[in-house]
């Protein structure tokens, strides 16, 4: 399921229903993050009050002053200049201080949030199975990791500063002002429709607009991605125009949604600044007539607008914050959607403990087929006894790698059960699965950081003696050491300056140091050399001889040292004995093998 | 990662910050954030035409109460008098006016600005990608994919909301400061003075605190690229991960460093603290001084209560504007870490260019010469390839073998002039390629790698990757039909949608196999003068290797071909064969001769080295049951072999 909706276009428009359901996945997201903050958010919120009042209160001091405490003064009582000055000065503390710590609140809670928003998708990354990831590009993770939190960043840092306040002065604005003249609050109060349908209109529209920015930014992004990752072929092969013309597309596409979001933004303020002098308008038209019929006085209708008039002014910023959180909840729909992935590989609620496996390994029945495609095994039966070294042979598509993905249960299978002692795989918990299985695959990626560190992966905590053993195992050590730093040395960027086979060499290291029960080598050794091979053959033949081993190779120089062949077509076995019964048998492996021979030197 | 010694290109991310002095810092940051000015100058008009609407909407926010008191304590009180509604309609008219004035400015001035914020973002984004494809391999290897992203994403994006935000409101409020201070100082003596003084300590709070901030939003923005990094490496090698179970470890590692970053920004955070408390605290406080003093200078009649009041009401609009100063301080002292980090990557200078005066050989034929050529890399202390010296005659296709990290891919780089050598010179047919353009050598030089990549597209596009898009359509399905072929590829006609369907990262996942089959096609379809292949059977089945030589073998003939070669079958593609040892070439010859002659090529090449495999399968098998005994002998003498073969 996975495949089929990562894989299908980002920015198809959404049904209603679709939308609705999205953004209140999203919401709840939010609310979800924001929950475990609810005591910090209300502290926030007092201090928010607390320096606004703060700020309030200077210039109505200052008033009193000049009211109440210079005609004392002029009297000769020095006390109320004194009063009032000392509040000013507690009024400019609190207010100050307030402020001060309302900022360093708000990022706590916002640091927090990410972080958590963070670990999640992380978590959720590692989570997901390798089809989820087959289908879902590395960019697009990383534009949910970076520029769809950053949208939420914004939200939580600058947002609720504003509007907390906002709201608060409009509040006692409009309580103030109905207290004074209820007429004129009914005036804003119908002001209120406008406001919201051109709310509701800026809702519905900014919705689309933002969802079409996420998109176009994560399309930038994996443009980007992709192009720098691949940089050695876009040179070799002279792609740089064709590159930069159609990166210079999708970036026009993001800017040009980046430009209808500030445009949409751009005229729903004016909008709502519009409707509050509009309002205040209205009112001056209602207020002056009933001046002129006499029903209201002059001194009353000029509080009441200035009153109206103050109620808008922060509306501004009520805008601001909305349309923030509008770029957030869009933000927050695509990164829930990546949280709701469900991984085809489920971990067991309850798995069955397996502390030491012995590594016996049954294929009962099993058929499997990715997604919806053709069978690729059809039904296979297959017992490898705990200790046996087999070797997979067979043409591309045999079902020697899905056979893999089975065992290590990359994939679970479609039908049938894979047994490791005895339990089925898929009852096992994911730390004694990996302890117990553990496969090395042609791609030997490498992580920056130390050459140490990368052979550790293997074991986490690993001494250097034992990562070291694990390097001379596999004849890794030599070349390490003449590395400028020795184990310390970084490998850098997708391991630039390691070669193909030294990689492989490394991540040998890494299986040697994991130390499994059973070990799967998917075509693991075919950037190696000969002497390389060697060394790595003389190293397995220690490993590999009280432990299980799958071995996928077409060097039959690799098969040379298993127990078993299993030769396979189409998903089936079609040949199964040791390397000598087959060579007797004069059937595919026998030529095979003669081939081979042919070719050596 | 960043590169980590000293390096004349890329600097490294973390450690270029270097503190600078209070005044000089700011004075620097002017400085860089100028730099941007080539991008913004054609966007200036529409800049200065919104800081003037945004003045006028200002102007009209601020005219509307007055006129309202106005308007309502005279003509329309005057008008309740006599009863005449004409007053009402005229102080309406007028209200409405400065209502439409104030939201008309405001709308002008977010249109007159959006336009040139993104477009100078966009500008920007696309001067960054072109500079980062024209930027040598090299540079690659060394810049981590996440702190490139960053810089083009995350700081740009930073910089646009500057431009249409921070900019403005940084001119207007300090206008507005500036303005308002000097009117009280004008206007009201002492007092404005006394206020004056409070401005004082802002001033070095504010440098200070500049300084100290900067570096944090340095960090900051570096930690964010880092861990940017981390999420793509955590993708990119989940295969590894999930193999080894090592997904709650990659959680660890990354939470420590997602953590890294909070901290940093809780740091941020309590600067921002700091400084919104001094900009409210230290004015208001003044204001405190002022206002005791005021009454008492009112008191002895040195000032009116008139102008007392006046000067708090214009205290009070100068208020608003000092406090978002330390908001719009900081997002301008973001944007200029955004605008440093930018001109890092814009200022590494590219030592690998097109010359001047670029030549092209007289008579191509392929012919491709390595003379005396030396090449380390920049951070390293010995040479990868050390006085090397080698021919690829014209037409011929020679093999490359050595231990694997003996440098073949390095050469086999240098080529196609992916790297530049460090000493020594590359030549094809008699021309140095630094002195051809980098498109033309290319156009000569294919290449197929070792890890093939291939890009998000369909089938077709990724093998037609190096062939000319001008050439016509029927010629370029026949190279595409030959290549595939050629490469026995022909698994591509069953994908879904045959050479259509998308593969890469965004399309169909293939195996080591079929990506290394269409990675060779590729490299064939662009029929190269020079074609370069690196290892390029290496992840095939027997029967597919077989297959594939065979064809190849014809298409090598009459093309010159460098082959990466660590098999006897790969090696057999060549006429001839190189054997690289310690960054030289020690021998040349044919396989056979060096078979006979070279103990190294034998030690490299030949499984039959090995006692045991001389047996076949059986001895081996026979060696491994009867544990280590035997076997363990036999192999000692192997190595014992292979140490004489290394030494001579």
């Amino acid at each position: 399921m996975s495949t089929t909706t990562a894989a299908a276009p980002q920015d198809a428009p959404l049904s209603g229903a679709e939308s609705r359901a999205a953004r209140s996945r999203s919401l709840r997201l939010l609310g979800d993050l924001l929950r475990p903050h609810r005591g910090r958010l209300g502290w926030a919120g007092v201090l928010v009050v607390a320096s606004t009042l703060g700020q309030v209160a200077g210039p109505a001091l200052v008033a009193v002053t000049i009211d109440h405490a210079l005609p004392a003064l002029d009297d000769g009582d020095g006390a109320p200049l004194a009063v009032y000055g000392a509040l000013f000065v507690l009024a400019a503390v609190v207010g100050g201080l307030a402020g001060g710590a309302y900022v360093r609140q708000a990022a706590v809670i916002s640091q927090a949030v990410l972080l958590e928003l963070r670990r999640r998708v992380f978590r959720q990354t590692q989570r997901l199975s390798l089809e989820f990831h087959e289908g879902y590009t590395s960019g697009r993770i990383i534009s949910r990791q970076t520029s769809d939190l950053e949208a939420l960043r914004e939200l939580l840092d600058g947002g609720l500063t504003g509007v907390v306040s906002s709201v608060l002065v409009m509040v006692f604005t409009a309580v103030s002002l109905a207290l004074l003249d209820w007429r004129s609050g009914v005036v804003l109060l119908v002001s209120f429709l406008p406001a919201l349908a051109l709310t509701r209109w800026f809702q519905k529209r900014s919705q689309v607009f933002y969802r079409r920015q996420r998109t176009a930014s994560a399309r930038v992004i994996v443009k980007f991605v992709e192009t720098m990752t691949g940089m050695r072929a876009v040179q070799a092969f002279r792609r740089e125009a064709t590159t930069e013309q159609d990166y210079g597309a999708l970036a026009e596409d993001y800017r040009a949604a980046n430009y209808a979001t500030f445009s949409l933004n751009g005229r729903y303020q004016p909008g709502l600044v519009l409707i509050g002098n509009l309002t205040v308008v209205a009112a001056l038209a209602y207020g002056g007539w009933r001046v002129l019929t006499g029903e209201l006085d002059v001194g009353v209708l000029v509080a009441a607008l200035l009153y109206v008039k103050r109620f808008f002014q922060p509306i501004q910023q009520v805008g601001m914050f909305y349309n923030a959180f509008q770029s957030a909840a869009a933000a927050l729909e695509k990164v829930s959607a990546l949280l709701a992935e469900e991984p085809t590989v489920v971990e067991p609620a309850r798995p069955v403990a397996l502390p030491a496996a012995r590594g016996e390994l049954r294929l009962e029945h099993v058929t499997f087929r990715y997604g919806h495609g053709p069978v690729v095994l059809p039904d296979l039966d297959l017992t490898i006894p705990a200790g046996q070294t087999v070797a997979l042979v067979g043409t591309t598509g045999a079902g020697k790698s899905t056979l893999a993905k089975l065992v290590t249960r990359f994939y679970d299978a479609s039908e049938g059960r894979v047994l490791l002692d005895g339990v089925d795989v898929r009852d096992l918990s994911t730390p004694d699965l990996r302890r117990a299985v553990v496969m090395v695959t042609q791609e030997a990626y490498l992580f920056s950081g130390s050459v140490r560190d990368n052979i550790a992966l293997g074991r986490p905590g690993a001494s250097q003696a034992q990562v070291e053993a694990a390097a001379r195992a596999v004849g890794a050590h030599e070349f390490v050491m003449a590395m400028p730093d020795g184990y310390d040395t970084d490998v850098n960027k997708r391991g630039g300056r390691v070669s193909a086979g030294q990689r492989q060499l490394l991540s040998f290291a890494r299986a040697f140091l994991a130390d499994p029960a059973v070990l799967v080598l998917d075509e693991a050794t075919s950037s190696l050399d000969i002497p390389g091979e060697r060394l790595v053959q003389r190293g397995l033949q220690t490993l590999l001889a009280d432990r299980t081993a799958i071995i996928i190779a077409h060097r039959l120089s690799t098969v040379a040292i298993a127990d078993r062949v299993l030769v396979m077509e189409h998903g089936w076995v079609v040949e199964d004995g040791s390397p000598e019964e087959l060579v007797e048998l004069d059937g595919r492996f026998a030529r095979l093998h003669a081939a081979w021979r042919d070719s050596l030197v | 990662m960043p590169p980590d010694t000293a390096d004349p290109t890329p600097r490294p991310a973390v450690e270029t910050f270097r503190g600078s002095g209070a005044p000089g810092a700011d004075a620097s940051t002017v400085r860089a954030l100028g730099r941007l000015l080539p991008f913004v100058r054609p966007a200036l008009p529409r800049l200065v035409g919104g800081g003037l609407s945004a003045l006028g909407a200002s102007l009209a926010a601020l005219a509307i109460p007055r006129v309202l008191q106005h308007v309502v304590d005279g003509p329309l009180a005057a008008g309740a008098r006599t009863h005449d509604a004409g007053a009402l309609w005229s102080a309406m008219a007028l209200v409405l006016a400065l209502g439409l004035a104030e939201a008309g400015l405001i709308l002008l001035r977010r249109s007159l600005v959006m336009l040139p914020g993104t477009r100078v973002e966009a500008v920007m984004r696309g001067v960054l990608f072109r500079h980062l494809q024209d930027l040598p391999v090299a540079f690659h290897d060394r810049w981590a994919g996440g702190q490139l992203l960053s810089r083009s994403m995350t700081d740009l994006g930073l910089l646009r909301r500057w431009l249409v935000f921070g900019l403005l409101q940084l001119v207007v409020s300090t206008a507005t400061v500036v303005v308002g201070v000097g009117l009280l100082v004008a206007t009201t003596g002492w007092l404005g003075l006394v206020y004056l003084v409070g401005a004082i300590p802002v001033t070095v709070i504010v440098f200070r605190f500049s300084r100290r901030f900067r570096a944090i939003s340095r960090r900051s923005q570096d930690q964010a690229g880092d861990l940017a990094t981390a999420v793509e490496e955590s993708v990119h090698g989940i295969r590894v991960l999930k193999a080894f179970g090592r997904g709650r470890d990659a959680l660890e590692s990354f939470t420590g460093q997602a953590e890294e970053l909070r901290r940093t920004e809780l740091a941020k955070a309590g600067q921002q603290a700091r400084i919104n408390v001094a900009l409210t605290l230290i004015p208001e406080l003044t204001l405190a001084v002022c206002l005791v003093l005021g009454a008492w200078l009112a008191h002895t009649d040195q000032i009116t209560v008139g102008a007392l009041t006046a000067f708090f009401a214009t205290a009070a609009v100068i208020n608003g504007p000092v406090v978002d100063l330390g908001m719009t301080l900081s997002m301008t002292l973001n944007a200029r870490t955004a605008v440093d980090r930018f001109f890092e990557v814009i200022d590494t200078v590219n030592p690998l260019t097109d010359p001047d005066d670029p030549q092209v050989p007289a008579a191509p034929e392929g012919r491709v010469v390595l003379r005396d050529v030396t090449f380390r890399h920049d951070d390293a202390a010995t040479p990868v390839l050390d006085h090397l010296d080698l021919e690829l005659p014209a037409g011929t296709t020679t093999a490359l073998v050595g231990l694997t990290g003996s440098g073949k891919s390095t050469l086999a780089m240098l080529v196609p002039r992916l790297y530049d050598v460090t000493a020594g010179a590359v030549e094809l047919d008699g021309v140095d390629v630094r002195r051809m353009r980098r498109a033309d050598v290319r156009r000569a030089v294919a290449v197929a790698f070792e890890d093939p990549t291939l890009f998000s597209a369909s089938v077709r596009e990724n093998v037609l990757l190096g062939v000319d898009d001008d050439l016509p359509a029927p010629e370029r399905e026949r190279r595409l039909r030959e290549a595939l072929e050629v490469a026995q590829a022909g698994f591509v006609e069953d994908l879904p949608q045959g050479l259509d369907t998308r593969i890469g990262e965004e399309g169909l996942s293939l195996s080591g196999g079929q990506r290394q089959r269409l990675a060779l096609a590729r490299a064939i379809a662009a029929r190269p003068r020079v074609l370069v292949l690196d290892d390029p059977l290496s992840a095939l089945d027997v029967a597919t290797e077989e297959a594939v030589t065979a064809r190849l073998r014809d298409v090598l003939a009459g093309t010159t071909s460098l082959v990466i070669a660590h098999r006897p079958s790969t090696v057999a593609l060549a006429d001839r064969v190189a054997v690289l040892q310690d960054g030289r070439v020690r021998a040349v010859g044919t396989h056979s001769q060096l078979l006979a002659t070279d103990p190294h090529y034998r030690y490299v090449i030949s499984s039959l080295e090995d006692d045991a495999a001389e047996h076949g399968v059986g001895a081996l098998a026979d060696a491994t049951a009867e544990g280590d005994g035997d076997a363990a002998t036999t192999r000692e003498t192997t190595l014992d072999d292979e140490a004489t073969g290394a030494r001579l």
